[in-house]
């Protein structure tokens, strides 16, 4: 029986907090602009509690079971962080306060800029983006301000490799650029020939994913940097798979000149049913001035005796802010407390097993599940959801099939280049034994599409939920709900 | 996928059924197929609008994907067909009758010559399935 | 550090994937003898917990300083139960509901919050929320593009409209051939001033209500010039502020964006927030952002999924509405919890409050020789003092008696030296503010 609706648990009078009585003498109202009236749901603590607890259960998350959603490294949110997240000097400081007296965040946004920069090879951050597709929006507008900014202004090609991201032709259109999409090899790298008659001096540059969203490492990289460079466009890397790296390579160091970072899937801040995100932007050091302000700096560096000095600085050429303030603080404090809880070797650590899971899980499911561009994997593999022999099936009812197991499926439909896709991530905090379980999951999900269809065609089973009518949610539009008309009568 | 030997056809799946200079314009049955139930249509030609061939003329939407759709010919809008913005459902159950989409006046019959046939149609190569 | 695997573990797995070392698996990386990273050793959990309580020790916070700082972010009372809820691990360990099935939890918080900030707003419909109240005034400007296809490119955006957000739209609009008006205006005009600029090429006029300096205006007139030229007509609000004033429906408004900081979200050093989008149901196919939507599933219950998902980047890749993917999703489910315990008389006494108290505070300062707190304007918490002396000598010397006196004008509004903005909330009891009067009389006569 699904919950309802906290406007139908509503009934007059009702409250969940109560504020003290003013202790100041009452003012005159603006009698002008008084509203008559506030149709907002009342209810005690108890309920809103209840309520919330309730829905809750109906979710799937990380700390409920494993959650191999592709790209999105759904990896463990240690606890830690959520306790440091919220000490009183992080949650209760103002971001205009003046310098002097938040020199404690300041010294920590500075300390992960420093961090990002060195385990990415770049040589300047801003933390301000204030998610994935953010970021990339920031990276794209540096791209196009460098190129103007030097007299350039026929450079408005953008390249973008067919395995990429969506957000990447969206974020190259809200930025003027024209977007050119480039096949990939029969390796699932670029197409280097493909790539050579688009390098012109019409390029501003090209949006690249490494390792790319078939979980594979472009084995071509450098050379795709250097040709792309050679015609004086630049590169954007899109950071979502850095998992894969840590300690292992350094993007800017490949060739790469602008990259956002996902604290939220790389450095393990929760996703937080789709949100905060953090994307900060690394870019190598003709770029440095052009970051969105403010990013902090050392002023005096300090002593034994005297603290050093951290304060705001606004690039010179600055691209000016993408949004308020400076960035999702409360996101760079649970980043920075996870990046030196593992210091150099828990992060190279975390590349290798996040790896070891995706070959290891790629190896239990491949003969049964066919795997194109079979090569040894980054971080995550994509598999076909479809066999010749049960023509009825398709990824998405495997999907469904694994929530009866307890599992979040993988990634459905993408990425594009891949027929009926499953684009599975297992992250680096998964058990042998919970891949081994999955596995096998898997194994009898592909044996039942052969023997017994309809079970994933009507999957679901075991789930508060089946399948929901999106057609109708998508034709009735009812986006909203309130007050019932006759509400407090009676 | 059905296809009727009256109609010339575009690579990008519109139909177009001319008489007397007029044309009748609309998406074919493999795109209704394709796109899966219609749940939105929006004709952003309006009446009297003077169109280039190959503008777009209509967003057709599914819970999948969105279409855009072009004029396969040039021409000046006469008449937009107001009950699909009600009834979207039209285009998977009617696509070459009821669905139709906008009737135009042709300026240059010549660019007919650009289109496809039935059988040019169903026999054109797709990159996908 | 969180990696569970044993050796035998390891060794099992790599002989499965039938390689010999963990260094066989980067074999295809360019660069095989990439140095150790120059960082430190990691730290055990109780170490680093040391370290961050040190950090945070390290900054004056609002509980330890007397603040009257807001100038868009506030300082606010937050409920118990909001962050007991937000700690629940079915919540903040989800991700985007791609699944509906498994997650009814987050879909039914987005469909209420959606429901909430229309019932707030006034308008029809609102979205899952964008990254913060900049962002979401820079996605109205790109809508209200979108909306006209090119044919009206011009965008007014009035003076008292927030610094950074108006900054946030320039940044966004780099790349198109906006022009952006109303800025340069005198930031203590009428609103009415903006009405001259308007014309067939506008495609959005943007106010902010209460106004970055705290005003309440009747922005009907501004309302309908811009619909006569054709123009959608945005509002930026205060969440607070509509608990007791008019909702922007009522001046016509077309979009209505906010910070939604105020509902449950600490300061927190400017983030992570939220990003208030609401408008007229016609224009929901112009909107940017996540949106869920009321259905049933194959069992005959009701439930939600994300719709109209064709607007987004995932499938229309370079004709999307708009690059965003997420929404800003655990802050959407605090202002959620947030509204509903506060409900409809909460939020009205919540906003009572501020109203007195701001107006105690701006009386009293009229009193001290030199001052003048708001002039003959209607305001709602915060509101702009005319100092004797540059608001950054005024903030420097309470700052010498722990208060942070509010935001220095001048550092958005050149010419603005003397003129000081501040912020008073429930959170500022009677003695905080006589504190603060006592202090600014005392310096005043010596």
């Amino acid at each position: 029986m699904p919950e309802p609706t906290i406007f139908e648990l509503s009934k007059p009078n009702r409250r969940g907090i109560r504020y003290p009585k003013p202790d100041v003498p009452e003012a005159d109202l603006p009698r002008d602009f008084l509203r008559d009236d506030l149709p907002l749901p009342e209810v005690s603590e108890h309920e809103v509690i209840r309520h919330f607890t309730n829905i809750s259960q109906y979710n799937h998350g990380v700390d409920i079971g494993f959650y191999p959603l592709g790209s999105c490294t759904m990896k463990y949110n240690p606890k830690i962080n959520e306790d440091v997240a919220r000490l009183p000097g992080f949650t209760s400081i103002h971001p205009l306060q003046p310098p002097e007296t938040v020199q404690g965040a300041l010294g920590l946004m500075y300390e992960l800029q420093e961090w990002l920069a060195e385990v990415s090879g770049f040589e300047a951050v801003s933390l301000q983006p204030a998610a994935g597709a953010h970021g990339e929006l920031t990276g794209v507008l540096i791209i196009r301000a460098y190129h103007r900014n030097r007299g350039d202004e026929k450079r408005t090609k953008m390249l973008i490799p067919d395995s990429a991201h969506g957000t990447n032709p969206a974020t190259s259109a809200m930025s003027g650029m024209e977007v050119v999409e480039l096949p990939s090899d029969e390796r699932g790298n670029v197409d280097l020939e493909a790539l050579k008659t688009e390098c012109d001096d019409t390029l501003a540059g090209i949006m690249i994913t490494n390792p790319n969203t078939l979980g594979l490492f472009d084995e071509n990289i450098v050379e795709v940097c250097q040709l792309v460079h050679d015609v004086g466009g630049l590169v954007y890397g899109d950071g979502a798979n850095m998992n894969a790296l840590l300690g292992k390579c350094k993007p800017a160091l490949t060739g790469i000149d602008v990259m956002h970072f996902n604290l939220h899937k790389t450095f393990s801040t929760p996703h937080g049913g789709g949100g905060p995100g953090s994307g900060p932007v690394g870019v190598v050091s003709e770029l440095a001035e052009l970051l969105p302000g403010p990013v902090v700096v050392r002023t005096e560096e300090g002593d034994e005796e005297t603290p050093p000095f951290y304060d705001f600085h606004y690039p010179e050429h600055t691209i000016g802010r993408v949004k308020a303030f400076h960035g999702h603080f409360g996101m760079f404090v649970r980043a920075l407390t996870y990046l030196i809880t593992l210091g150099k070797d828990g992060l190279r650590d975390v590349a290798e097993n996040a790896v070891l899971n995706a070959n290891y899980l790629r190896a239990l499911i491949k003969d049964t599940y066919h795997v194109p561009y079979d090569r040894l994997c980054m971080h995550e593999f994509v598999a076909e959801g479809e066999w010749e022999d049960a023509p009825d099936i398709q990824a998405l009812d495997i999907s469904k099939r694994m929530m009866d197991f307890g599992f979040h499926p993988p990634t459905n439909y993408f990425p594009l280049i891949v027929h009926e896709a499953l684009m599975i991530e297992p992250t680096e905090t998964e058990t042998k034994e919970t891949l081994d379980a999955v596995a096998e999951a898997m194994l009898q999900i592909a044996e039942e599409a052969h023997e017994d269809p309809e079970k994933l065609k009507t999957a679901p089973h075991k789930t508060p939920f089946g399948r929901l009518d999106e057609v109708k949610a998508a034709k009735d539009l009812i986006l909203t709900t309130s007050l019932p008309e006759d509400y407090g009568e009676a | 996928m059905k296809a009727p030997a009256d109609l010339k056809y575009t690579k990008n799946d519109e139909w177009i059924r001319v008489k007397d200079n007029i044309g009748v314009i609309g998406i074919t049955d493999y795109a209704q197929d394709q796109l899966s139930d219609v749940v939105f249509v929006e004709i952003v030609a309006f009446e009297g609008d003077e169109l280039d061939q190959g503008e777009t003329c209509a967003v057709v939407e599914s819970v999948k994907a969105a279409a855009d759709v072009y004029l396969p010919v040039s021409g000046k809008i006469l008449d937009i067909n107001e009950t699909l913005v009600d009834s979207p459902e039209l285009i998977n159950e009617d696509p070459y009758g009821e669905a139709w989409m906008i009737k135009i006046e042709l300026t240059d019959p010549s660019e007919l010559d650009d289109l496809m046939d039935v059988e040019a149609y169903k026999n054109m190569e797709r990159e996908d399935h | 550090m969180y990696t569970p695997h044993t050796d035998a573990d390891r060794e099992a797995m790599l002989e499965a994937i039938g390689v010999d070392s963990i260094d066989d698996l980067f074999h295809c990386l360019p660069d095989r003898d990439l140095p150790d990273l120059a960082l430190p050793e990691g730290m055990t959990e109780m170490e680093a917990l040391d370290e961050l309580q040190f950090i945070a020790s390290v900054n004056e916070s609002t509980q330890e300083l007397t603040s009257f700082l807001g100038a868009g972010a506030y300082n606010h009372y937050i409920p118990a139960a909001v962050d007991s809820l937000l700690r629940r691990g079915e919540f903040y360990t989800a991700y985007t509901p791609y699944q509906p099935e498994i997650s009814q939890g987050t879909l039914q918080s987005i469909f209420e919050y959606q429901s909430l900030i229309a019932a707030l707003t006034g308008m029809d419909i609102s979205n899952a929320s964008h990254y913060d109240g900049a962002t979401a005034v820079a996605e109205a400007v790109n809508m209200a593009l979108n909306r006209y296809r090119g044919r009206r490119t011009k965008c007014i955006l009035s003076p008292r409209l927030h610094p950074q957000a108006r900054e946030t739209v320039h940044t966004y609009m780099m790349g198109s051939d906006l022009q952006i008006l109303g800025e340069d205006l005198d930031p203590e005009g009428d609103p009415e001033d903006l009405i001259s600029l308007i014309d067939e090429e506008t495609a959005l006029v943007i106010v902010q209500y209460p106004d970055f300096f705290g005003q309440i205006h009747d922005y009907t007139a501004l309302g309908e010039a811009a619909h006569e030229a054709g123009a959608m007509f945005g509002v930026h609000i205060n969440p607070i502020a509509l608990g007791l004033l008019k909702p922007p429906s009522e001046f016509g408004a077309d979009i209505v964006t906010g910070e939604g900081q105020p509902l449950g979200i600490p300061l927190s050093f400017g983030g992570p927030y939220l990003g208030i989008f609401a408008t007229k149901k016609e224009y929901v196919r112009k909107m940017a952002g996540r949106l869920a939507g009321e259905t049933v599933d194959d069992r005959g219950q009701r439930g939600y999924v994300l719709t109209l998902s064709t607007r987004e980047q995932h499938i229309r890749r370079e004709r999307a509405t708009s690059n965003i993917c997420t929404n800003q999703g655990l802050m959407m489910l605090a202002s959620t919890i947030f509204l509903s315990l506060l409900g409809k008389e909460g939020l009205r006494e919540l906003a009572l409050l501020n109203y007195h108290k701001a107006h105690y505070a701006a009386e009293q300062i009229n009193t001290i020789p030199g001052y003048l707190a708001s002039p003959g304007k209607s305001f709602f918490n915060e509101f702009v003092v005319h100092c004797p002396r540059p608001a950054a000598e005024v903030n420097q010397m309470l700052l010498e008696y722990d208060i942070l006196g509010g935001y220095d004008l001048s550092e958005s509004y050149p010419g603005m030296e003397n003129g000081l903005l501040m912020a008073v909330t429930e959170m500022n009891p009677r003695y905080e503010i006589d504190y603060l009067i006592d202090i600014l009389a005392e310096e005043s006569d010596a």
